[in-house]
């Protein structure tokens, strides 16, 4: 398969298949928790739930500060990670059309040469996300495949669009195939990994901030 | 083609794009005369071939400016060919007979190789006035 | 049949040396050599003979020699044109009928082993090949029948190159391109819809000047033409650098002259000499005129989704397979907690209870 036909699948079949699979088994695996329920609170509560939900929301946002002081570096580094990504997902041109396509609105990008090198910074810092992780022994102990595996899918968007966008390695056409297969690829994995803390976080703030806020207590 | 003569076209032009290309031309253009000066070696730089706006290229055109010789070759369409304000640069303009030009080139040379005499044509031009001497009776004039 | 070399004939026409050198600057540029290579040009056009040259014009529309013929005479494709000997083109010869396939066999039979062969239009394989005849002849058998004593085949256009149009979804006459049928003979892929005059007159003049054809890439496209992408050489990149982009034909930004990924360029994609060499003479090229380009000189243009679809969109309608998926998730996920609450009832259910009693027995 050359790179014209290997680019022609991907944004045909391939975006397809990989697109079902993840919106699919998103809803899958988040309504399979949603579905466990809970059983009755019969106690007093002594606060409001839905107070504590939405306060944890936000609060969440940030660190605890105990928790940042004995970890600055690996915390910074996450949050650099994480907004890194949204911005090179969410404020490119061409990224922006795509989700235009179905949502119906776009917004305002920035200057491509803006992406390229916020995506170089996002990259360093998945590396250095690696680094933080093999270098400490209690996280490298719990470690599991899915920790790796995540980490190495959402790696190769970032790492083949950089590469696409400033015409390295392989011809434009061939690299443009290779990012387009990495994303399905981050697509297809994501919702059977740690990934899906993209849609579960907000569960999990509101259910802790929730069961806080009845209770009284702090979250 | 009068209809179509009579229709209002308004060229609209994208704001003006120098895309930067002209200055390092004129780098390579200055390490050309460098050459030249110390090694007497010439050098040709095809503009044709180098992706230039308009622009670009009227930026580095009137950078280059206009010298003290001006030459005009009728071969095959006409040729213009220019001494530029730096002496040692020279400017090739070839038109085909149609006046459309179809390539430009940059010499960086004591003489543009165009305006040399060919030698096979120094033999030939020998030949024909002496024949020509010789057919108007006055191969004798010393 | 005239003999000259090539600077004979134009001395012929009255051209004289220095209008030869000029001609080897011209040629040089057009096949895009550096002028350092001009004399070396002008000592091989110096002996060049005629190669004889037979053109066959298959399942086109004729948009590839109305592209070569459109430049003005005498102009250096012009000149190069009439330095071939050009012993077969049924659109643009006099003759007709037997006649003309007659002088055809002849030149075959006169130039075997050394002819060039110039293909345009697809070959239908469909219905035995009898989509597209000539003088009875299925393009197909007159395909083989002439290749078999041709030195090199040049597919000239799209269509000959890749398949182009007429093999476009869903294909109905079954059209494939040159190469897919003769695989014993080299060939070079000049695409386009149609090629930029001067890229098939450049690869003719490089066979005239070096007796072969030029290097080629992995699509056997000549690479000096279609080395390069239409974005890396786009006047246009420095908006796309910039992150302006035209949302609509005739907005601001169209006006302003922003690049036209949105609006589906496939510059980034399309390896051609458009945006340096450009058309009509140098006039002009798409993305100039304000049309992104469609990617006409690579396989399966016409089914890459869509003119008009950016780089960045797939096929695919996202909306309707968000919309799809969705409910396949949300009804296996539905599933999924009935099956799990029937486990867990089920386990309740069929708890055994044990007494402290059933517990001192074993003990």
């Amino acid at each position: 398969m050359d790179a014209n036909e290997l680019l022609a699948w991907a944004r045909g079949s391939g975006f397809d298949i990989a697109l079902t699979i993840f919106v699919a088994g998103m809803l899958l695996r988040l309504l399979e928790v949603l579905a466990l329920g809970n059983k009755p609170d019969l106690s007093a509560p002594r606060g409001s739930g839905p107070k504590g939900g939405v306060q944890t929301l936000l609060s969440r946002n940030l660190p605890r500060k105990a928790v940042f002081d004995r970890e600055p570096l690996r915390i910074i580094n996450g949050y650099v990670l994480h907004i890194g990504f949204f911005i090179v997902l969410f404020l490119y041109g061409p990224h922006i059309v795509l989700f235009e396509s179905f949502l119906g609105f776009g917004w305002p990008g920035l200057p491509s040469g803006v992406i390229d090198a916020v995506g170089a910074i996002t990259i360093l810092s998945l590396i250095a996300a690696l680094v933080f992780r093999l270098n400490n022994k209690v996280i490298r102990f719990i470690s599991t495949k899915d920790d790796y595996v995540a980490w190495a899918v959402t790696l190769l968007p970032l790492l083949t669009g950089y590469l696409t966008y400033n015409h390295l390695v392989a011809s434009y056409t061939m690299m443009l195939a290779l990012h387009l297969l990495s994303v399905e690829l981050l697509l297809v994995v994501a919702p059977f990994t740690k990934l899906t803390h993209m849609f579960s976080f907000a569960m999990a703030r509101w259910y802790q901030g929730y069961q806080a806020g009845r209770r009284g207590v702090e979250s | 083609m009068s209809g179509l003569d009579a229709i209002d076209v308004e060229v609209v032009r994208p704001m003006g794009l120098a895309t930067g290309n002209a200055l390092p031309l004129l780098h390579e253009i200055r390490h050309a005369l460098e050459r030249l000066a110390s090694t007497g070696e010439p050098t040709t730089i095809d503009l044709s071939s180098i992706p230039l706006s308009p622009e670009d290229r009227d930026e580095l055109l009137d950078t280059l400016g206009k010298g003290e010789v001006e030459a005009r070759l009728d071969a095959f369409g006409p040729s213009y060919i220019r001494e530029t304000a730096y002496p040692g640069v020279w400017l090739v303009q070839h038109m085909n007979p149609q006046g459309e030009e179809h390539s430009s080139l940059i010499e960086i040379a004591r003489l543009p190789s165009l305006l040399l005499t060919p030698e096979a044509d120094v033999k030939d031009s020998a030949e024909a006035l002496a024949d020509w001497l010789t057919a108007s009776g006055r191969e004798r004039w010393d | 049949m005239d003999d000259l070399t090539l600077s004979e004939r134009l001395r012929q026409r009255g051209v004289s040396r220095r209008g030869f050198m000029k001609f080897c600057a011209a040629t040089a540029s057009m096949m895009a050599l550096p002028p350092i290579m001009i004399p070396k040009v002008a000592a091989a056009l110096e002996q060049a003979r005629r190669p004889s040259v037979i053109w066959l014009s298959f399942q086109e529309c004729t948009g590839c020699t109305e592209s070569l013929t459109r430049s003005h005479a005498p102009t250096i494709e012009g000149l190069i044109f009439d330095h071939i000997s050009l012993d077969y083109h049924h659109t643009l010869q006099a003759a007709a009928g037997d006649a003309a396939e007659h002088a055809r066999d002849e030149a075959m039979k006169k130039n075997w082993g050394e002819y060039l062969l110039v293909v345009d239009g697809s070959i239908p394989l469909g219905e035995n090949g009898n989509f597209s005849t000539i003088a009875g002849i299925s393009n197909l058998e007159m395909l083989k029948e002439v290749a078999e004593g041709a030195a090199a085949i040049i597919s000239v256009g799209t269509c000959a190159a890749f398949g182009g149009l007429p093999m476009a979804n869903p294909n109905p006459t079954g059209a494939v391109s040159v190469s897919d049928i003769i695989k014993d003979k080299p060939i070079v892929n000049v695409p386009g819809c149609p090629p930029i005059p001067t890229v098939i007159t450049g690869v003719l003049a490089h066979f005239l000047t070096f007796g072969r054809l030029p290097e080629l890439d992995h699509l056997n496209r000549p690479k000096v033409f279609f080395g390069q992408n239409i974005h890396d050489r786009c006047y246009r990149r420095p908006f796309y650098e910039r992150g302006q982009f035209a949302e609509t034909f005739d907005d601001e930004g169209a006006r302003k002259g922003w690049c036209l990924f949105k609006l589906g360029c496939k510059g980034p994609t399309t390896y051609n000499a458009c945006a340096t060499a450009k058309w009509n003479e140098g006039t002009s090229f798409p993305i100039e005129a304000g049309h992104g380009c469609i990617g006409c000189s690579e396989p399966n243009f016409w089914d890459a989704g869509g003119f008009y679809r950016a780089l960045s969109l797939p096929h695919t309608n996202v909306g309707e397979t968000i919309l799809t998926a969705g409910a396949a998730g949300i009804a296996i996920g539905a599933a999924a907690a009935v099956l799990n609450r029937k486990r867990k009832s089920d386990a309740v259910d069929n708890r055994e209870t044990i007494t402290i009693k059933d517990l001192s027995k074993e003990s």
